[in-house]
C-alpha cells in the first residue's frame, strides 16, 4: 500500500488525485450553506405571496435580491474549485 | 457500455481559435463577435422603435416599451425610489446588453455566452463601482460618503471597529467583485452543464442508440433552463446596480 503510494507521488499522479478530490470538496462543502439559504428565502417568499398577493411583485424583487446575496457564495466555491 | 466519458480541460470549452488579427490584442474570435452583436442588437433595439415611434406601439416598438416599462416599475421603484428615474436608460442599456450576451448560449452556431469569459462581468462591475462610488461622493463628500457607508446607525460602541472594517471590506471590495462574480459563475456553470449534457448524449448515442433519449431530453431541457437563467442574471445585475446606486442616493435605508 505505502510502496503503491509512493510509487504514485513520484509520478505525480497523487497530486492530481488529491487536486481533484480538493476540488470536489470545495464545491461540495461551498454549496451547502447557500443551499439551505436559498431554501428558506424562497420558501418564506412564497409564504408572504400566498398571505399576501397583492405584494406578490415587491416580495418577488426581493426574493430574488435575496437569492443573489446567498448564491454568490455558493458561485466563490464554484470559481475556486477551478482556481485550485 | 460507456466507459470512457472524456471530459476536455476546461480551457478547451471557452476559449475560441481567433479568426483574424491573430496574436495582436485586437484579435477576434467566436467571442468577441457575440460582443459586437450584443452591442448591434441593443442598439437597433432602441433605435428601430424610437425611430418610428406611434401612438399605438406595434411589435419592437412594444418590446421597447414594455421593456422600459418593465425596468422602472419592478428595478428603479423597488429599489431606488421616484428619484432614480433618471437611471432608467443606463440600467435597461445594461439588462439588454447582458441578457444578448447571455442568449448566445442557446443559440446554433456561437453557442457561448461571452459572460463565460471574466472580462465583461469585470468591465461592468467597475463600471458600476466608478458609478455609485461617485454618485456618493457628489452627494455627501468624500468624507461624508464613507461615513456614511462604513458606519452603519444605531451600532454600540464596543463593536464599532469591527462593523467599520468589515463594512469598509464589503462596500468598497466584495461588492464589485461578487458582482462580476455572480453573473460569471452563473453563465460558466450553465455553459459546463450543457456541455456535459451534449457530451454525454453523444456518448451514449454511440454505445446505444434508444438510450440517448434520457440525456437528450435532460439536455433539452436544461436548454430551456438556461434561457431562464440567462434573463434572470441580467435582471439581478440590474436590480443590484439600482441597489447600489439607492444605497449611495439614500443612505438612511
Amino acid at each position: 500500500m505505502l510502496r503503491l503510494l509512493l510509487a504514485a507521488q513520484q509520478s505525480g499522479e497523487l497530486q492530481t488525485g488529491l487536486k481533484a478530490i480538493g476540488r470536489g470538496i470545495v464545491y461540495g462543502a461551498a454549496a451547502i450553506g447557500p443551499g439551505i439559504g436559498i431554501g428558506l428565502v424562497v420558501g418564506n417568499a412564497i409564504t408572504a405571496m400566498a398571505r399576501q398577493p397583492e405584494a406578490a411583485g415587491m416580495v418577488r424583487t426581493t426574493m430574488f435580491l435575496g437569492i443573489a446575496f446567498t448564491e454568490a457564495l455558493a458561485l466563490f466555491g464554484f470559481v475556486l474549485a477551478f482556481i485550485l | 457500455m460507456v466507459l470512457g466519458l472524456e471530459f476536455p480541460p476546461v480551457s478547451h470549452l471557452v476559449n475560441w481559435p481567433e479568426i483574424a488579427f491573430k496574436d495582436t490584442p485586437f484579435a477576434i474570435s467566436k467571442v468577441t463577435i457575440t460582443y459586437v452583436l450584443a452591442v448591434v442588437f441593443t442598439f437597433l433595439l432602441f433605435f428601430v422603435a424610437g425611430r418610428r415611434a406611434k401612438l399605438v406601439p406595434a411589435g419592437v416598438q412594444n418590446v421597447a416599451e414594455s421593456s422600459l416599462d418593465f425596468v422602472r416599475e419592478s428595478v428603479i421603484m423597488q429599489t431606488i425610489g421616484a428619484d432614480g428615474v433618471g437611471f432608467l436608460p443606463f440600467l435597461t442599456t445594461m439588462f439588454f446588453f447582458i441578457f444578448f450576451i447571455n442568449i448566445f448560449e442557446v443559440i446554433p452556431i456561437f453557442q457561448m455566452p461571452g459572460n463565460a469569459r471574466i472580462a465583461v462581468p469585470l468591465l461592468l462591475a467597475v463600471t458600476v463601482w466608478i458609478m455609485y462610488n461617485f454618485i456618493g461622493i457628489k452627494r455627501a463628500g468624500f468624507f461624508g460618503y464613507l461615513k456614511q457607508s462604513c458606519v452603519p446607525p444605531g451600532v454600540p460602541k464596543f463593536v464599532l471597529p469591527l462593523v467599520v472594517f468589515i463594512e469598509f471590506i464589503s462596500v468598497f471590495f466584495v461588492r464589485p467583485f461578487s458582482l462580476a462574480i455572480r453573473l460569471f459563475a452563473n453563465m460558466l456553470a450553465g455553459h459546463f452543464i450543457l456541455v456535459t449534457f451534449a457530451l454525454l448524449t453523444a456518448d451514449v448515442w454511440a454505445a446505444t442508440y434508444v438510450g440517448a433519449a434520457v440525456p437528450f431530453a435532460l439536455l433539452v431541457a436544461l436548454t430551456g433552463f438556461e434561457v431562464l437563467v440567462a434573463l434572470l442574471q441580467a435582471f439581478i445585475f440590474s436590480i443590484l446596480t439600482a441597489v447600489y446606486i439607492g444605497g449611495a442616493m439614500h443612505p438612511d435605508h
